[in-house]
């Protein structure tokens, strides 16, 4: 057992570093207050192969594993977890699907969009009706000749008004329940797709999150993703991938806070000495450590496992589980330790503690992931 | 290995300084050197010479004269109008290998600096970059690190008395070790000095007027220079003069709320002195202010009478570019912030609301006054 | 065509500084970083090779952990890298280096159209010499401070900061240029970069492979062949600690101001 990172991961950690000090650590705070998408920064990241990074070469990205994915999310949400969801729902919710279900022909044209094209993707699951039950979803898509005709709408859609690209999940048969989910590759230009509500959030202000709406919604036959009937198993599929990059966004706001809080407790001073003196800040500090350990270990073994091809539901919750609530918890802390400061728009931590708490509901709530970890436990 | 380096040590002799010149004007900071040169020389009992390079700049000799100069060497030629490494190299390589002078300084400007190390490669000998202190005599030496060193005593005492090196002090790793360098074994002991740090001394009529000029015949043609430069430009913009100015006020990453006010109120604050505005690295790097008005160990050092840092938390670097400031006052919101070890007076407080008061108060304290 | 660039790994003096209690750095325990302004060089080598396609080859001299800086140079574009490593170059002051690395320069090969880059200087030392002293080694122009580069046919034009304003200099390949911070913002690491970038070829040059060269002569090299010395090393005093005010209000100014006044700065 290694618990090394390989040299590749390493030095994507150190570019991430160095890339999120730069570019993204001083437009924080503005991008949070201002809700504006992060358009520059997301450029850049295409730029520089960060955007599709686990796309193969083959198709236009880097061929990176997914412990290099989850670590640029991490290393990204340390500073602006909006930055980290962005990249979060690019890599894992519309390329993680299209290379695992995706024809040669899907693969060739809409990787290539997602990563050389500096297409933004997004994922297209829940309905106002149907969020963790999507067996109750009401959006239709009927095969008439050589299209489909796609009706409904999605709502909390991450990217929702700047993606390109969508992976969507549509009733082709609503009699077969989850059975009758098929999952489609829709692109903003298709007629009939159009962007509804931009949701107001308590955190993530950069993260554009959009309902989006299908009127008669014309998708070809092709970008049929995988086959009908499929699209309950490639949405649980592709959560189980995206839970690892919560886990990671969720790790990467611990580890934002508690620098933060080192920083702070290191220089204010109380009671004629800095806090970080007390025994009781220490303390906060030990139990931040260990939770944030922890995190990174069970994220990156989720990461570990799904490269190597096994079955990674189990540690894809386990991680998303500990990573999200240790976010919130330590977030929390980090408020309280910078005291009336924390509590204002002077110190990132009020930020990191709002965007902590959509990490414990996305992509499978708390509860949601106890009831995968303890299916896969005690059996159905 | 330059065969005239190969000679015997004790036939170098004197201090040469070179005379900087850009179009027909003498860099300031030659005099500081000049001032610095004749100290050297009056302790090893030899000559100071300067060593002017231009086209028509016999004018300058008196000047050079006036701050120490025994003798000034002389090279009057249109192709050292404008620098060029090549000509001035050459010219200063063959001048050197002719007169063997002991020690040669060049102020650390972006010419000297571009100068000093091809001339120290080709004649084969040490150059130390960016000096801060010169020393040839071992008791100034001592005196000096009595005061700027935390060296034990005893370590100091024990110096060899008879030394007669160049002692050569810069810092180093920004700032937080000092170096003292010395070129044993080859002449000439060259060293660039970093502008603003040695103190000019008085304009001295006599001897501006006893200086002897030197007109060197030189070799020269345009197919010695390599490089063709096409125009030269002064920079339209007024460049900050910080290590000339009374009054510095300094701003760094405390003022990134807002940027443009918090430049504004330095602006303000500097403008009742009569000051400039200079910068942390930090405000530099951020793209807040140019390069020029950086304050710090990769930057200017200063040592106004008044320095104002504000929003600066005092990073070694920055504090190696200003703690010899008469006068310290540090306006910062982390009271443990390290500017305030260095400041004769802290304030810990927002910047924003501190200055605007602070600019009130020395408006009133000056209408009373 | 090449673009051939000088690089140093330095300890990263803007974080914490360590030193030892005989005042010498701590290097062990410092984080090292590519020296800031040979990331410049670095990005001028590879928009060069953006422009023209031309080879970037990167050259460092340090101990065998520099290679790591140099895969990531590698990550960023560069297309080569050679490592020079040898006892025997230890101890080497700037004159030392740049016998060694313009040797180093040579066993790459400097053909009649290329460019050897550096930065202006590190930030370890600041001497900002070595660039100059390799090219009075290789016997080529240089130009330094260069804030700006065109390159058309072997004629490279140069934009040169000085203190009050700039020259544009004109020179012929081969030539060597020292870069400032303000010449360009180097590119990050690209993904693509990381995942070739130990498929890429790292030479490394140990003492016999350069002893051939004239310049790699025992006298001239290390420290043995180094003109300047260290005499003393030693940490500056602190200043005493001065007065902090009370508050931040109104009457503090004016406390200050009255201060100022006493001591005739007002």
């Amino acid at each position: 057992m290694d618990f090394q990172l390989t040299r590749e991961q390493q030095l994507v950690r150190q570019m991430m570093r160095d890339f999120t000090e730069n570019e993204v650590k001083p437009i924080a705070a503005e991008t949070d207050k201002t809700s504006t998408y992060p358009r520059d920064t997301i450029e850049k990241l295409f730029d520089i192969g960060v955007m599709g990074m686990i796309v193969p070469e083959q198709y236009g990205g880097a061929g990176a594993d997914d412990t290099c994915s989850a670590i640029a999310i991490e290393e990204l949400s340390k500073q602006c977890a909006s930055t980290g969801d962005i990249l979060a729902t690019h890599n894992g919710l519309c390329c993680g699907p299209i290379m695992a279900n995706g024809t040669e022909e899907q693969k060739q044209k809409y990787l290539r969009m997602l990563t050389k094209g500096h297409k933004v993707g997004a994922f297209a699951l829940t309905e106002p009706d149907a969020g963790s039950d999507a067996a109750k979803g009401t959006c239709v898509a009927e095969l008439q000749g050589d299209h489909y005709v796609l009706n409904g709408s999605k709502i909390f859609i991450t990217n929702g008004y700047v993606a390109d690209v969508f992976v969507v999940f549509a009733m082709t048969d609503r009699s077969k329940g989850t059975k009758g989910i098929s999952a489609f590759i829709v692109e903003s230009s298709f007629p009939g797709f159009s962007v509804g509500k931009h949701e107001e959030k308590l955190g993530l202000h950069g993260s554009p999150t959009a309902e989006i709406v299908f009127t008669d919604c014309i998708v070809p036959k092709e970008n049929l993703l995988g086959a009908e009937g499929k699209g309950f198993k490639i949405a649980m599929q592709t959560l189980d991938g995206g839970r690892i990059g919560i886990a990671a966004q969720a790790l990467g706001i611990a580890e934002g806070a508690m620098e933060e809080s080192i920083k702070f407790a290191k220089t204010r001073e109380q009671f004629g000495r800095p806090i970080a003196k007390f025994q009781n800040t220490q303390f906060v500090f030990a139990d931040m450590h260990v939770a944030i350990e922890a995190a990174r270990l069970l994220t990156y073994k989720a990461a570990a496992v799904k490269a190597s091809g096994a079955r990674f539901t189990l540690e894809a919750a386990t991680a998303k589980l500990f990573a999200s609530e240790a976010a919130m918890k330590i977030t929390t802390k980090a408020v309280q330790i910078h005291g009336g400061y924390g509590y204002t728009k002077d110190y990132p931590v009020e930020r990191m503690m709002r965007d902590a708490k959509i990490t414990e509901i996305y992509e499978g709530t708390s509860e949601i992931q106890r009831v995968v970890i303890s299916g896969n436990i005690l059996g159905k | 290995m330059a065969e005239f380096n190969n000679t015997n040590l004790a036939d170098f002799s004197g201090v040469w300084v070179f005379c900087e010149q850009r179009q027909g004007k003498l860099q300031p900071t030659v005099l500081e050197l000049m001032s610095e040169g004749r100290k050297l020389a009056d302790d090893m009992g030899v000559e100071l010479c300067g060593l002017l390079l231009g086209k028509d700049v016999d004018g300058m000799a008196k000047e050079l004269g006036a701050y120490g100069a025994d003798k000034v060497y002389i090279a009057d030629s249109p192709l050292l109008e404008t620098y060029t490494t090549d000509a001035y190299a050459k010219v200063i390589c063959d001048t050197v290998m002719e007169k063997k002078p002991e020690i040669m300084l060049i102020a650390a400007t972006n010419i000297g600096r571009d100068l000093g190390p091809r001339c120290a490669a080709r004649l084969h000998t040490g150059l130390t970059a960016d000096c801060t202190h010169l020393d040839v005599d071992v008791e100034k030496y001592a005196a000096f690190l009595k005061e700027a060193s935390t060296l034990p005593e005893a370590q100091i005492d024990a110096l060899d008395r008879s030394d007669r090196n160049l002692k050569m002090t810069r810092p180093a790793f920004g700032g937080h070790l000092m170096a003292t360098i010395i070129c044993p074994r080859f002449r000439p002991q060259m060293a660039t000095v970093r502008p603003g740090v040695l103190k000019k001394s008085e304009y001295d009529e006599a001897k501006a007027n006893a200086v002897v000029v030197e007109k060197l015949s030189i070799s020269l043609s345009e197919a010695d220079i390599e490089t063709k430069v096409l125009e030269v430009v002064k920079e339209a913009k007024e460049l900050v003069d910080l290590t000339g100015a009374e009054v510095v006020v300094s701003v760094g990453r405390g003022i990134s709320k807002d940027v443009e006010t918090g430049i504004k109120l330095a602006e303000e604050l500097a403008s009742e002195f009569g000051g400039v505005v200079g910068g942390s690295r930090a405000a530099i790097d951020s793209g807040w202010l140019t390069a020029d008005h950086q304050v710090g160990q990769t930057g200017k050092t200063v040592h106004p009478k008044l320095y104002i840092a504000l929003g600066i938390s005092g990073a070694i670097q920055h504090k190696a570019g200003m703690q010899d400031s008469e006068c310290i006052i540090a306006v910062n919101k982390a009271d443990g912030a390290p500017i305030f070890d260095v400041a004769d007076y802290g304030i810990c407080g927002d910047l924003f609301k501190v200055v605007p008061m602070m600019i009130d108060a020395i408006k009133a304290a000056k209408a009373a006054k | 065509m090449k673009a051939i660039v000088c690089v140093k790994q330095v300890p990263d003096t803007s974080g914490k500084v360590a030193v030892n209690p005989d005042g010498t750095l701590n290097r062990a325990s410092m984080e090292t970083i590519t020296n800031p302004d040979d990331l410049n060089a670095v990005e001028a080598a590879l928009k060069l090779k953006d422009e023209t396609g031309c080879k970037v080859v990167v050259i460092t001299m340090g101990p065998p952990p520099a290679e790591g800086m140099l895969r990531e140079l590698l990550a960023r574009g560069a297309d080569e890298a050679v490592l020079v490593s040898a006892r025997e170059f230890g101890g080497s002051d700037t004159f030392a280096t740049s016998q060694i690395l313009a040797a180093a320069v040579k066993k790459v090969g400097l053909e009649d159209d290329d460019i050897v880059f550096c930065g202006r200087q590190a930030i370890d030392g600041d001497t900002a010499q070595v660039g100059s002293q390799i090219a009075e080694k290789l016997g080529v122009p240089q130009i330094s401070y260069a804030a700006d580069i065109k390159k058309e046919g072997n004629t490279v034009t140069v934009k040169r900061m000085l203190e009050d304003g700039y020259m544009t200099i004109q020179a012929k390949t081969p030539c060597l240029l020292t870069c400032i911070k303000e010449l360009n913002a180097p590119r990050y690491m690209s993904l693509s970069g990381i995942m070739d970038c130990y498929a890429k070829p790292v030479a490394v040059y140990e003492y016999n492979p350069l002893q051939d060269d004239p310049l790699i002569d025992p006298p001239t090299i290390g420290l043995r062949g180094s003109p300047t010395n260290i005499f003393k090393s030693f940490t500056p005093p602190q200043k005493g600690k001065g007065k902090m005010l009370e508050g931040a209000d109104k009457a503090t100014c004016e406390t200050l101001a009255a201060e100022l006044l006493k001591k005739h700065i007002i």
